[in-house]
Parts: C-alpha cells; sequence; structure tokens
C-alpha cells in the first residue's frame, strides 16, 4: 500500500496511528538501550562509553561506531550469575503459568456457566482487586506472611502449628504472590472464550454420546485453547521480567532476571550490563510473542 | 372425512377434552394407534418453568417409520417436548416410552435417539468427516467400520469432496447436510429435527424437504420434526399435531388438519379461513341451519359428533368460495342448499399462481376468497366495487365449537 492510499482514506490514517505510537515510545528508546547496551560502563555522565555527539563531526562519530562491541552479550552468557538468572525466570514463570492455568479455567468455567446476571457480578470480584495499587496489595500480602501476620496467629489460634512459620522470604511466598497479581489476567481471557461458546454445541457433543467428561474434553477444552494461550501469554511474559514480587516476597539467594537487572543498573550503576540484560530479555520473549501473534492472526482467518 | 378428523381427534390428549366439553368422553372409541407398532409413547407430560407450564400434561403416541410434525406457534413448547425427547429436559410429570420402556430419566448419551438442531451445532474445530464420526467413535465403533458408515453418510447426505473441510468452510445447505449425516450416523431409533429448515432460503428449502421425504422414506428411521411453518409440517409429515399452550390442539393427517380442523384455533392456525358465528338448530337431511349474525343464514353438512353448544363458527376456507356475477333478477337458484352471499369486492390481491379477493358483505362482515388463476389472460376477472356473489357448499363448511 502506497503512502498516498494510506492518507488518502481517513480510516487508514488512523490505523497507522498506534505504529506512530510504537515507533515513537517503543522503537527510538529501544534504539537507546540497544546502543547503551554495546557501550562500555565509565565512570563518566552519562555512565557510558562512547558517546555519540554529531557536534563532534563525522569523524567522531564514526570512531564511536567502532567501539560499539559486543561484549556485555559474552558476559551474560557466560556468567553463572545472569545465565542463572534467565533460568530461574523462566521456571518461576513456567511454574506460575501453570498454576495460574490450573486454578484459573475452572474459575472462568464456572463464570461462563453461571446465570447471566451473576456473570457480570463475578467478572466485577475478578476484577475489583485493580480497583487496589498493586504495590499496597503486595505489602498487604506481607503483612499477612510475616513472622507475626495474620497467617500464622490463625494457624497457631487453630494449633495447627506449635511454631510460627517463615512464610515470608520464600519461594512459596513468591509464588503466592505471583498467582494472586495475575490471576486476572489469566481468568478474563479464558472466560471470553468460554462464554461466547455455544452451548448447543455440548448438548450435541451428549447427543452424539458423550459423557460430560468426554464432551469437555473432545469439545469445550479444544475450542478453549486460543483462551488458554492467550492467558498463558498474557501471564508467562511479563512474570519473565517480574521484578517487584521476587524482590518484595521472595528470598535473597536467587534472583529472577528482572532483580538482576535492577541491580546493575542502579546498585552496580553499569547502564550497558544492565541494558544487555534487557536487550536479552526482550529476545527471549520474542519467541512466545510471534507465536502469540501468528496464533490472533490465524483466529482471524478463522471467524472471516 | 369429518369421522377420521374426529377420531384422530382422540389422539390428542385429555386437554382436548376439557376445550371441548360437548364431545364424548375419549374411551367410547377404540384406541386409534393400536393396530400401528407404537414406538414412542408419551404418556401426560409436564414440563414447568418456574410456574409456567411449557408442556402440560400432554400424550402423545408416534409411531414406528412415521414422519412426524409438531407445529405450533413459537412458545408452545414443541421445541421443549422435543428437547424431553433427546434428553437435554427432563419432564416433571408423566413418562415418555420408547419400545415400552421409560427413557424420561435416560441420560441423552444413553438414548438411541439424535438431534439435528436448529443451529447445526457442528463442532467447528473438527472437520466434516470428524464431525460425522464424532458419534461413530463415542460408540467405540471399530475404525474400518466408522470409515465405512462415514462414507456411506458422506455419500447419503451428498457431502463428497468436502470431507476435509471445516465447518466454517461449508455453505448454509452444506452445513445443514452435515448436520443431517452427523445426527443419522449412529443410526438412531428416533431423529429428532429442531427447525432444520429455517436457516435455509426459500428455493433450498423447498428442495431440502424432498430430500428429507425420500431420506426418511429409505432409511425407514421415525423422524420427529419441529417447526412453525405448516406448509413445510404439511409438505413432509404422515401426521402433524397442532400444539397451543404446551397442549396438543389436534393430531391428524395433513390433509385431516386442513380440510376437518378440531377447533376454532387451530381452522385460523392452520391456512387461511372465513368464520362465521351463529346459533345452530338441527336441519332436513343432516344438515344443520346456522343462523349467523353477518352472513344469514349458512346450510351446513352437520358433524359426526352432534353440536351441543352454541353459538358455533362456520369455517370456510378461502378456495371453497366461488364467485360469481351477480345472479339475474329472475335468478335461477343453482342448488338450493348452496349458501349465496352477496357483497362488493374491495380487494384484489394477484399472487401469481392464484388471486385473493376480499368481499365485504352487506353486513360489514368481510368474505376472503381464492381463484387459481387457470387462464393467462383473465378479461373476465373481477375488480374492487363489483357487486358479486360468493358461494359455498355445505360440504364446504366445518361447525366448529367455540
Amino acid at each position: 500500500m502506497s503512502v498516498r492510499s494510506i492518507f488518502a482514506r481517513p480510516a487508514r490514517f488512523a490505523a497507522i496511528v498506534p505504529y506512530f505510537w510504537m515507533v515513537l515510545f517503543f522503537l527510538v528508546p529501544f534504539g537507546f538501550v540497544l546502543k547503551i547496551s554495546l557501550s562500555q560502563t565509565a565512570i563518566a555522565q552519562p555512565p557510558y562509553l562512547p558517546v555519540f555527539d554529531p557536534m563532534q563531526g563525522l569523524a567522531a562519530v564514526k570512531a564511536a561506531f567502532a567501539a560499539l562491541s559486543l561484549d556485555n552479550f559474552r558476559l551474560l552468557v557466560s556468567d553463572h550469575l545472569y545465565v542463572l538468572s534467565y533460568l530461574r525466570s523462566l521456571v518461576v514463570a513456567t511454574v506460575s503459568t501453570s498454576i495460574l492455568l490450573l486454578i484459573g479455567y475452572p474459575i472462568a468455567y464456572g463464570m461462563a456457566r453461571l446465570p447471566q446476571r451473576w456473570q457480570s457480578v463475578a467478572m466485577m470480584l475478578v476484577i475489583v482487586p485493580f480497583w487496589t495499587s498493586f504495590l499496597i496489595r503486595i505489602y498487604a500480602w506481607i503483612n499477612i506472611l510475616q513472622h507475626d501476620g495474620l497467617l500464622n496467629r490463625i494457624l497457631l489460634a487453630l494449633h495447627l502449628v506449635a511454631t510460627p512459620v517463615v512464610w515470608l522470604s520464600t519461594d512459596s511466598a513468591m509464588y503466592l504472590g505471583i498467582v494472586y497479581s495475575y490471576l486476572p489476567f489469566m481468568i478474563l481471557p479464558l472466560y471470553a472464550t468460554l462464554a461466547k461458546m455455544d452451548p448447543a454445541l455440548l448438548e450435541a457433543a451428549s447427543d452424539l454420546g458423550s459423557s460430560p467428561r468426554q464432551a469437555f474434553w473432545l469439545v469445550t477444552f479444544p475450542l478453549s485453547l486460543p483462551g488458554v494461550a492467550a492467558g498463558v501469554l498474557l501471564c508467562f511474559i511479563p512474570i519473565v521480567g517480574e521484578f517487584v514480587i521476587p524482590d518484595l516476597l521472595a528470598g535473597s539467594d536467587s534472583l529472577m532476571i528482572g532483580q538482576t537487572l535492577w541491580l546493575e543498573f542502579f546498585t552496580n550503576r553499569d547502564w550497558p550490563v544492565a541494558s544487555a540484560t534487557a536487550v536479552l530479555l526482550l529476545v527471549l520473549l520474542l519467541a512466545p510473542l510471534l507465536f502469540y501473534d501468528r496464533l490472533q492472526r490465524r483466529q482471524l482467518e478463522g471467524t472471516r | 372425512m369429518i369421522e377420521d378428523a374426529a377420531k384422530s381427534a382422540k389422539d390428542a390428549d385429555s386437554a382436548k377434552a376439557e376445550l371441548l366439553p360437548g364431545l364424548p368422553p375419549a374411551e367410547a372409541e377404540p384406541p386409534p394407534a393400536a393396530a400401528d407398532a407404537v414406538l414412542l409413547r408419551i404418556e401426560a407430560v409436564v414440563k414447568k418453568f418456574g410456574a409456567q407450564r411449557a408442556v402440560d400434561r400432554l400424550s402423545l403416541d408416534i409411531r414406528g417409520g412415521e414422519f412426524f410434525a409438531l407445529l405450533g406457534p413459537s412458545g408452545c413448547g414443541k421445541t421443549t417436548l422435543l428437547r424431553m425427547l433427546a434428553g437435554f429436559e427432563t419432564p416433571d410429570e408423566g413418562c415418555i416410552l420408547l419400545d415400552g420402556a421409560d427413557i424420561a430419566q435416560v441420560l441423552p448419551h444413553r438414548r438411541p435417539i439424535n438431534m439435528m438442531f436448529q443451529s447445526y451445532a457442528l463442532f467447528p474445530h473438527l472437520d466434516v468427516r470428524d464431525n460425522i464420526a464424532f458419534g461413530l467413535k463415542r460408540a467405540r465403533m471399530p475404525r474400518p467400520e466408522i470409515d465405512t458408515r462415514v462414507a456411506e453418510m458422506v455419500a447419503l447426505a451428498k457431502l463428497e469432496g468436502l470431507e476435509k473441510r471445516k465447518p466454517d468452510q461449508l455453505s448454509g445447505g452444506q452445513k445443514q447436510r452435515v448436520a443431517l449425516a452427523r445426527s443419522l450416523a449412529r443410526r438412531p431409533q428416533v431423529l429428532l429435527l429442531d427447525e432444520p429448515l429455517a436457516a435455509l432460503d426459500k428455493k433450498l428449502r423447498e428442495g431440502t424437504q424432498l430430500e428429507l421425504m425420500e431420506l426418511q422414506r429409505r432409511l425407514g428411521t421415525t423422524f420427529i420434526i419441529v417447526t412453525h411453518d405448516q406448509e413445510e409440517a404439511m409438505t413432509m409429515a404422515d401426521r402433524i399435531g397442532v400444539m397451543n399452550n404446551g397442549r396438543l390442539e389436534q393430531v391428524a393427517t395433513p390433509r385431516k388438519l386442513y380440510e376437518a380442523p378440531s377447533s376454532r384455533w387451530v381452522a385460523e392456525f392452520v391456512g387461511d379461513v372465513n368464520l362465521f358465528e351463529g346459533e345452530a338448530r338441527p336441519g332436513a337431511n343432516g344438515r344443520l341451519t346456522v343462523f349467523t349474525r353477518d352472513a344469514g343464514t349458512i346450510i351446513v353438512t352437520a358433524p359426526l359428533n352432534a353440536v351441543t353448544k352454541s353459538p358455533v363458527s362456520v369455517a370456510v376456507r378461502p378456495e371453497k368460495v366461488k364467485l360469481s356475477r351477480r345472479a339475474p333478477a329472475s335468478g335461477v337458484i343453482d342448488a338450493p342448499s348452496t349458501n349465496r352471499l352477496e357483497g362488493v369486492v374491495t380487494d384484489v390481491g394477484y399472487l401469481g399462481g392464484s388471486t385473493t379477493y376480499k368481499i365485504k358483505l352487506d353486513s360489514g362482515a368481510v368474505v376472503r376468497a381464492s381463484m387459481i388463476n387457470t387462464t393467462r389472460l383473465d378479461s373476465d376477472a373481477y375488480r374492487p366495487t363489483e357487486r358479486v356473489v360468493a358461494s359455498f357448499t355445505p360440504d364446504d363448511c366445518v361447525v366448529l365449537e367455540q
């Protein structure tokens, strides 16, 4: 499509606005990050070298270009600290997403089976936590999970434990926090696909000899797969880069990549390594993103 | 014919006896379907949704190999009845006997009954072949047999070459045939069809009606179809059960239903009809004389069951009403018993094959007449404002109690 035809039609022109947005607020900043990731750390302002300064002439810019290197990326893949952080992030995201799916699917399924007027109430209940700041909710979990917190007091009162259990700064607490925070993102896409499913399909399945269990696995579940994919990716991708929840609820013995990035950036003031970490994270997440994009495209074609 | 109609009216549930208290009790005659093999017996079935009775003490016998239509306006309970036969709804009272065994509480997947859904309900993630094979796989049929049966169904429904298509790649007519093939694949004893042709356009619908009839005759499967389209029911069904407010108004062959409706409601629901209310008095040689408010004295052939209630309605179908130009003053009366109504043509509706006329009688009442256009050039057609005589014989009238 030529530029002229884009501008000839207002509707098409409207369609390029999001692209413009993406270029301005994603691609340009990402270009900066990418450039910094290829630079070297320096005790300077800004804390890296080389710095492109067009004022110093073309030769200086060329020299700066020559000074760029992949050293930071080499460090990332060779140092255990970073490799382990990436691995831990992937493991945490995989485990949390699995738990989210196991909890979210039945909830979404139940919601979709509710009478119409109760469905909107259930939807409200899922969304209601968003009305409170995310940070406050995580701090509330700290209150609940800490040594003399609500959970331990209840357990003690019920004589289920003799001494307070250490909850805070454990992986369990982190998983609890992640699952709690991301549950709506799993439920909503699942609910959307399950709710629009024609109930006659289940009747047809049972009419043709399927038990309710068979009808679920042969009809409901396959038809909800687009919702499953959307929910899984909607949770998996941000969990990989999650920083706040592991930082507040997990112990400090092993770090997720988001925490490592934070350390490099703010504690070590190593902007180039931090940037390289971010770029590599993005590359890692590109695979599931592209997969999701293809899936959506296929679905769009299917509905036509 | 009227005698037969009276008999068929007995097929209807006891509720009808309440509607027409003048009729003698049903046990006066032998049970009508006793000679035929009853495959499906519905006995005093009640289904309530809240306080409303969707199906109200309904009884019906359906014979093996029959093409039966449930006809009624929307909300009359016909779909609810069908869903009870499929097992998607459970009756609150009464029983449903299939070959003598009560299946009212049997889950849908354990019934030898299949249903073709109004929305077709094809599985969108499965191709045509897998849709048809779905029920066979659940029956744990060996794979080679499944392949044979699917091929058979594909040929039956004329779906050759479409086996690998997904439902969203099919036209409406093709989807309809896949749904049919899928519901027949398990060789059910009874096939339920919920408005199977509602989503097709008129031309396709007519062709499909004939295909369905042929298929039913070939397979010998009992078909029960639910429809609100009386033409569809009349064309296809051996017998029609007309439902209203959760009850059967009449169960009869299409011809009996049309020519000898058992109630005013049925007469008005099935086809077009002229109705004249009046007081009935017995007349000579098997005739009744009805003194109507709008159309004077009408002589009708007396129904088999004595009319015990007045006022009555005289029903005459428009195509039974013959029009003629006003007879000369000295008028030769062709048959003394013919009913003659004089009036002015007010409305002429040309429908191609036939023309309908509205004639305003001197009393102000309107009579509708329908005439077949047997010739192409009809210079002699009746025109508005023309004064005409509408006539019909006593045999063409049906007397209905209110």
